[in-house]
């Protein structure tokens, strides 16, 4: 066994394969990517509805909860993923219907490439729009109540979180606009699944905030990595199911 | 039309009547709780829909793999059979564990990670029936079928680990650690009996509704097949 590994990869054509193969994925996820990104740059519609939506929620939060300066602190995490969560649903629905719509779905998937290069560029550019709204929000809500939410510690969370809601979220998104009811099934099927990453962000960036012992927030940002890596290998499997025809 | 096989009829009749031997055992034949009083009776019950529900969902999962790699269709129609019938055990289990709840707990429903998970779980099957019900491709709504229920019955255990995680970090559970006070008791010989034939009971019912499911499927995919023939 071991000696046909080293033949494997002592074969210099196989290697030369492997990594043209490696590159040629790459590119293919870059050119998804940038493609997102190209045309979110001129149309900016879905990045300007989510970034509106979300400073909506937080207004309406500001009412329904009373957000003076005692609960500030405790409610501060739960206001903002629940806002990201929100406004992410927007955000995903919009970026696979656009695809669909215009017939670009069908386009991506009959270019030579891996299915799963567009499922990584999909993420990527998802999770683009939704950390460049974040980035926003963040200073806007700080500024609004006076709390400072510009610690390395949440942004890390919130990076993370993120990254577990969009990768199953992209997966779910490309299922529920092939559907007839598209638009409002993506929330349902995805709250569900990924209270866990909700959870485990709410938990980690109040500890954050209210500035618990580095040893507590450990826990849940160790299940938000956890997350993160099973459901983005378990949407990289899948995939291909959810879009072919 | 095809004739109800002979041993799911006896099937049929067998889960009748150990419901309700098994109604028996747990309302008159256990004897009565001391500290609860008669509302531990639902116990029985409640345990026998949980673990035939979480079994349900575990089979449910297992087809969704199979359905992926296969794509054979017969591994849908299992799978539908069983969340369907999983769905509704479950939904007994938590309204039996509510009606307990109420005197035991004084209160019908609090956030412990079992509730909470039950809840999440039952909503994600939910979603699973709303997400079959937009799709009228049958191979799609197969695949979109296996890979929701494959990613929902990953996310339903970590939502558990989750909670119960950061309740034992932040100990300001209600009840607290005393098993006494969050209504746990010790079962007598005739309490044993009652829960295991529970247990039993419900498991040839599972089965039982399991295959009649799986066969109305399988009618239904002929109805359909028909109607397209006779529509071209």
């Amino acid at each position: 066994m071991a000696n046909k590994v080293t033949t494997i990869t002592a074969d210099p054509s196989l290697r030369k394969n492997a990594e043209t193969r490696s590159a040629s994925f790459i590119k293919a996820v870059s050119a998804v990517v940038w493609k997102d990104l190209q045309a979110e740059f001129r149309s900016r519609e879905l990045f300007s509805a989510m970034l509106v939506f979300s400073l909506l929620i937080i207004l309406i939060f500001n009412f329904a909860l009373e957000l003076d300066i005692k609960m500030r602190q405790s409610v501060t995490a739960g206001v903002l993923w629940a806002t990201f969560a929100f406004a992410g649903t927007l955000g995903l629905n919009r970026s696979m219907a656009i695809e669909k719509d215009r017939g670009c779905l069908d386009g991506l998937l009959l270019a030579p490439v891996d299915r799963s290069a567009i499922y990584f560029g999909k993420v990527i550019s998802n999770l683009a729009f939704m950390l460049i709204v974040e980035l926003i929000v963040l200073p806007v809500y700080s500024v609004l109540y006076s709390i400072n939410l510009f610690q390395p510690g949440l942004l890390l969370v919130i990076l993370l979180g993120s990254i577990g809601y969009v990768a199953v979220g992209t997966l779910l998104s490309a299922m529920s606009v092939q559907t007839r009811t598209r638009d409002i099934l993506l929330p349902i099927l995805l709250f569900p699944v990924v209270i866990p990453v909700i959870l485990a962000a709410v938990k980690a960036s109040s500890g954050i905030i209210e500035g618990a012992e580095w040893a507590d927030i450990m826990m849940p940002i160790n299940l938000l990595i956890a997350y993160d890596i099973i459901f983005t290998a378990v949407a990289f499997m899948v995939f291909d199911s959810v879009v072919e025809e | 039309m095809q004739a109800k096989p002979i041993t799911l009829k006896i099937l049929d009749l067998v889960s009748i009547i150990l419901l309700v031997i098994s109604a028996y055992l747990a309302l008159v034949y256990a004897p009565r709780e001391v500290v609860m009083g008669d509302v531990q009776r639902v116990f029985y019950f409640h345990i026998g829909t949980a673990w035939t529900a979480l079994l349900g969902f575990i089979l449910a999962a297992l087809f969704s793999v199979v359905y992926l790699i296969n794509k054979d269709l017969k591994w849908d129609r299992l799978q539908v059979a069983a969340i369907e019938v999983s769905l509704v055990f479950f939904l007994i289990t938590i309204v039996l564990g509510s009606i307990w709840a109420r005197p035991a707990w004084n209160t019908w429903w609090t956030w412990d990670p079992r509730l909470t998970t039950a809840a999440v779980t039952e909503l994600i099957y939910v979603a699973y029936f709303m997400l079959r019900q937009g799709i009228d491709d049958p191979d799609r709504r197969a695949r979109f079928g296996a890979v929701y229920a494959l990613v929902g019955g990953i996310s339903a255990p970590i939502t558990f680990f989750a909670i119960r995680f950061f309740r034992t970090i932040h100990p300001v559970v209600i009840g607290g650690a005393n098993a006494e006070a969050e209504g746990g008791f010790a079962m007598t010989a005739d309490m044993r009996v009652a829960f295991f034939f529970a247990l039993f009971a419900f498991t040839v019912l599972f089965v039982d509704l399991f295959w009649n499911r799986i066969r109305l499927g399988d009618l239904q995919d002929r109805v359909e097949q028909l109607k397209l023939k006779v529509s071209m």
